[in-house]
């Protein structure tokens, strides 16, 4: 069993829309980066995790690997909705921590288009002939629109406006705010799919999609793929010392699924299991939200992301509204959150979203990040969820090899 | 007017939990263990890991915890509407659109009071009426 888990490459491709690539090209261009980036190749590989969404029948990780080299390794195709990458990641982890293998490569792949809102009550049902009750629900008509909405920019304002009536001090304004932040952070990483910043006035004064979620509070759909090479601490002891300088230590690797709670029936708890993870991975790293030099967390609307400063400890119990406010999670305050433009601007093609942020942390670390680097990042987070749910959760650490 | 008789008066809520009649109200599964309440068919408890249940008839009255303004929506669902989260008096939350409210944020409000109506949202060749719910604000 492997004492601890590094980064040995990562890389991502720009988040963009590429109609005359495909997934596997986008994943395959991911993947050889990563490899180059530290400095080995597929024949290094002992074992694959490769996250997609919406192509996940199709065995995307054997597909890629006859595209960039096909050695017999497992291969675990994954899918956890917007987690999906971060468990890619996971299971690589997980594997070299198990002793199976001393090194791996997991990939976060997602072709994605122009898919318009998502959710399970995206897709019309259309009416029957005649009414007969079916499913878990009895429903006898689709009821997208007439008992609520299921889909996601909704469903994510709702959530944002539970925090609100639990809180003083969070409203339209306060998360006009976080889009007002990533939307800006964005104008410094040429990877995000977006590089252009809205005024505070400009984004509440956009087009509503959900209030209180307007346009550019909502992320885009678009393809991309990121992939991270990950190695046991004892095997990157064999390699270079460049290798062993540029390596970022993997902290804690923490999946949760939401615990059972009564209202999650009709809305879905996305704080239960982010504040497990949270708990479980500040543990595992030995740390305190204070040690983090920046996160990056699943701002898919901006509702979300002032949920998720309480959820892992950022700001004050209840305080998240008052933590925007302070200017807090800009990339010159107090704890730097979405410093790559989030979900938000950077971009949110399902499956590459959480080894994509594992990608930026790793970045950060090695001060590798261009014009978009927090001076002296030792410490960051990189949190992801998946509606349904997942929380996937890793902090790296900048750390001697 | 084409000679189709239709069946009138016949109506069919939407779903199994919507219970119609002269007092239309939700009704949940109750778990017999850890009195957890559900809206839809049940394999065991998500609480307690218990297998049976019996059923509870929900509170027509309430208050709204969360809601979102929806101005784009799926295709064919017309906009604005309000889509809520209410806590029922006495246990259980539910999600459902508000009427008989202006949609825009000075009029819906966090914490508002609201009770139970129902509508015609659909209806199907024979003459059925679906029946759904929603809820309304209240004194």
């Amino acid at each position: 069993m492997a004492e601890s888990v590094w980064v040995l490459g990562a890389s991502m491709t720009k988040i963009a829309r590429y109609p005359d690539k495909d997934v596997i090209d986008l994943a395959s261009e991911a993947a050889l980066n990563a490899l180059d980036d530290g400095g080995v190749a597929m024949r290094d590989m002992q074992v694959m995790g490769m996250g997609n969404m919406f192509q996940a029948m199709a065995g995307l990780g054997q597909s890629v690997q006859q595209q960039i080299g096909q050695t017999g390794i497992p291969v675990y195709n994954v899918v956890s909705a917007c987690a999906t990458g971060a468990v890619a990641v996971r299971t690589v982890f997980l594997s070299i921590m198990a002793g199976e293998a001393d090194m791996g490569i997991a990939i976060g792949a997602e072709q994605m288009g122009k898919m318009g809102l998502l959710g399970p009550g995206g897709s019309a049902k259309s009416e029957k002939n005649v009414y007969e009750p079916s499913g878990r629900y009895g429903s006898v008509i689709g009821a997208e629109g007439i008992l609520g909405t299921t889909l996601m920019p909704g469903v994510f304002a709702q959530a944002g406006m539970e925090y609100a009536y639990e809180h003083d001090g969070v409203g339209f304004d306060q998360f006009a705010k976080v889009a007002e932040k990533n939307h800006a952070h964005s104008v410094l990483n040429p990877l995000a799919q977006y590089q252009k910043a809205f005024s505070f006035e400009e984004i509440k004064e956009a087009r509503m999609i959900a209030y209180p979620n307007t346009l550019p509070m909502c992320c885009p759909s678009g393809d991309g793929a990121a992939a991270v090479v990950l190695v046991s601490d004892s095997k990157l002891k064999t390699l270079s010392k460049e290798q062993q300088r540029r390596a970022v230590k993997i902290g804690a690797s923490v999946l949760t699924s939401d615990p059972y709670a009564e209202r999650a029936q009709v809305q879905p708890d996305v704080n239960t299991l982010t504040r497990n993870a949270a708990k479980i991975a500040y543990e595992k790293a030995g740390i305190g939200p204070d040690e983090l030099d920046l996160v990056e967390l699943h701002d898919c609307f901006a509702t979300a992301e002032l949920l998720h400063y309480d959820n892992l400890g950022l700001c004050e119990p209840g305080g998240a509204g008052a933590f925007i406010d302070s200017g807090a999670p800009w990339r010159d305050g107090k704890t730097p959150v979405n410093v790559s433009g989030g979900l938000l601007s950077k971009g949110h093609p399902i499956g590459m979203t959480g080894a994509a942020g594992v990608f930026e942390i790793t970045t950060q670390l090695r001060g590798e990040a261009g014009d978009r680097q927090i001076e002296g990042a030792k410490v960051g987070m990189a949190h992801v969820i998946g509606l349904g749910s997942s929380c996937a959760i890793h902090i790296l650490e900048k750390a001697a090899a | 007017m084409t000679g189709i008789v239709r069946r009138m008066g016949k109506q069919i809520p939407i779903v199994d939990y919507l219970v119609l009649g002269d007092a239309p109200h939700l009704t949940a599964h109750e778990c017999k263990e850890c009195k957890a309440l559900y809206f839809d068919r049940r394999n065991a408890c998500a609480q307690c890991g218990a297998r049976t249940f019996g059923s509870r008839d929900l509170a027509t009255s309430g208050v709204v915890r969360s809601f979102s303004i929806i101005h784009q929506a799926a295709p064919g669902v017309p906009v604005p509407y309000v889509s809520s989260i209410v806590d029922l008096d006495g246990g259980g939350s539910v999600k459902a659109n508000l009427t008989k409210v202006e949609p825009d944020p000075e009029h819906v409000t966090l914490g508002m009071k609201v009770g139970l109506a129902t509508f015609v949202a659909g209806t199907d060749d024979d003459g059925t009426e679906a029946i759904a719910f929603a809820f309304e604000p209240v004194a």
